[in-house]
């Protein structure tokens, strides 16, 4: 059992609330996951890339971390430090010779692009929520998670969101079965996971098939073909959001979509105080079915 | 009216007081407020008294239900009414999977759709759903009826034992063992009685009639694919 909420913003009146609504949502399904919870957040592009990083030890860490990485890259960086993470802009083009700097300092990253960053740690999704200050957030979409571990350690890297590419993140509900063979193809692919979690290869394989060109709904699809086992994915992009239940769908969903917005919910409590909720379309995804929308 | 809002009422106390009503209680009628998809409202009751559920309910509402009818004005989670044994269980909305799971007696009606394993294993209640149903629904059901005024899913009546199938719409496939059969005129006052109990506007002869081909019930070899 895990939980998964998701809202995407129709009405950019809405984007100062988004932190708040999530909060809100993800609390609620803390008796889904009560391991770890997590947030990816897409908010306004800040004409530069943007990197999510976490430490154990962020006093020590991430002190003049800002300048050193701006001696290594040879331009400007910004380091806004929350609680254990820190979201760092850098240079365009620096992205590759960021990510080495990090694995040499021992720094885990937690995901990069243009729109989104990821908070995500062990514990409470109240006591995550607070700490990184979910609520005060802003932005035109977000996907968050509470987990109850099955299939690897509960640890912050095995804590969801994903994120294989950029700006792309996935959570997920249930187990895939065949995880190690796709870990295998995925590697010969260069899409390498870095964990030993069964979601962390479906978020390599999404990443995969849109660098192949796949548009959101294609790689959604290609979850159907190729993933054996149980899942209900949803799916971030800088534009997009995604969802798709496998043939046997015992994982729950829930959807509602208003003129303001489109949201997912694990299950109808989630969903149960948002704005104008009495009169939304609200229904359950069908099976095998993809659904995505983008702007 | 007994009115209780679960803004302010914990769950425990609500079912606890609706599970102490007598056979002869004079408080018939509840309206349960803000249920906001809490899961197991209005289950274990044993009176007939009548419960509205004012918008949508989580997991298991009105489980193990005898004697009461509890109507839901919105939508209900999964397993609405598993495992009634009696009474009446009305959905305004839509159900999620497995309504009506292992369910001996009583009125299931569904105004909307139920989506997967609608009916899994039931034992003897009656099911109308005036919408579709989804896939592997009446898996293994022994005994009752499942009426279905719109379409079917995959693989219905898989492994399906003696309850009776009434699909008015499309079947998108028949599960192992589950074949059509004939409408014979005791099948059509069954289905009449049910339909108008349900309150669904439907003429009982545009229904087909699905049931089990009882290979299955016994080990054969040749049927061994199929096990």
């Amino acid at each position: 059992m895990c939980g998964i909420v998701g809202l995407f913003l129709k009405n950019e009146g809405l984007r100062p609330k988004l932190g708040d609504m999530l909060t809100d949502m993800l609390i609620t399904m803390t008796d889904r996951g009560p391991d770890s919870a997590g947030i990816a957040i897409y908010g306004d592009e800040a004409g530069a890339l943007k990197m999510t990083v976490q430490s154990d030890t962020p006093d020590a860490t991430f002190h003049g971390l800002d300048v050193a990485l701006s001696h290594a890259l040879e331009g400007p960086v910004n380091m806004r430090v929350i609680d254990t993470h820190a979201v760092l802009t850098l240079p365009e083009g620096t992205e590759a010779q960021a990510r080495a700097f990090m694995v040499e300092k021992g720094i885990r990253i937690m995901g990069a692009g243009h729109s989104m960053e990821i908070f995500k740690e062990v514990g409470l999704p109240k006591d995550v929520a607070a700490r990184f200050h979910l609520r005060q957030m802003g932005g035109s979409h977000g996907i968050g998670h509470t987990r109850m571990a099955t299939e690897s350690a509960v640890t912050t890297m095995g804590a969801h969101p994903f994120s294989t590419g950029d700006d792309q993140c996935l959570v997920h509900n249930g187990s895939l079965s065949n995880h190690n063979a796709m870990r295998r193809v995925l590697t010969e692919k260069g899409f390498a996971p870095q964990t030993h979690n069964d979601t962390e290869v479906a978020a390599c394989y999404i990443s995969s098939r849109l660098a192949e060109g796949a548009n959101l709904g294609e790689a959604l699809e290609g979850t159907l073909d190729d993933l054996d086992g149980f899942f209900t994915f949803v799916v971030g992009t800088k534009n997009g959001f995604g969802v798709v239940r496998d043939p046997i769908a015992c994982k729950p969903a829930v959807m509602a979509e208003t003129e303001d917005y489109v949201a997912f919910g694990s299950e109808y409590r989630a969903l149960a105080n948002l704005p104008g909720i009495e009169t939304a379309r609200v229904w359950e995804p069908e099976p095998a079915t993809v659904y995505f929308w983008e702007r | 009216m007994q009115s209780i809002d679960l803004a302010t009422t914990p769950l425990r106390e609500l079912n606890s007081a609706l599970q102490a009503q007598a056979a002869l209680t004079n408080q018939t009628e509840w309206e349960i407020l803000n249920p906001k998809g809490a899961h197991a409202i209005a289950v274990g009751l044993d009176a007939p008294i009548e419960v509205t559920v004012k918008g949508s309910t989580g997991y298991y509402c009105a489980g193990m239900n005898k004697q009461a009818t509890v109507k839901v004005t919105g939508s209900a989670g999964p397993g609405v009414a598993e495992n009634m044994m009696s009474g009446t269980v009305i959905i305004d909305g839509d159900a999620s999977q497995y309504a009506g799971a292992t369910g001996h007696g009583g009125l299931l009606v569904i105004k909307g759709n139920a989506s997967s394993r609608c009916g899994i294993s039931m034992k003897g209640i009656d099911i109308v759903v005036h919408g579709n149903i989804g896939h592997m629904s009446a898996f293994m059901a022994q005994s009752g009826n499942l009426v279905v005024l719109g379409d079917a899913g995959d693989a219905l009546g898989d492994s399906l034992y003696e309850a009776r199938l009434f699909v008015r719409g499309s079947v998108k496939s028949l599960g192992s063992d589950c074949i059509e059969k004939e409408m014979r005129p005791e099948h059509v006052e069954i289905l009449r009685d049910l339909l108008d109990r349900a309150g669904a506007d439907a003429d009982p002869s545009e229904f087909k009639r699905y049931g089990s081909a009882r290979k299955l019930y016994n080990f054969h070899v040749d049927h061994a694919g199929a096990y």
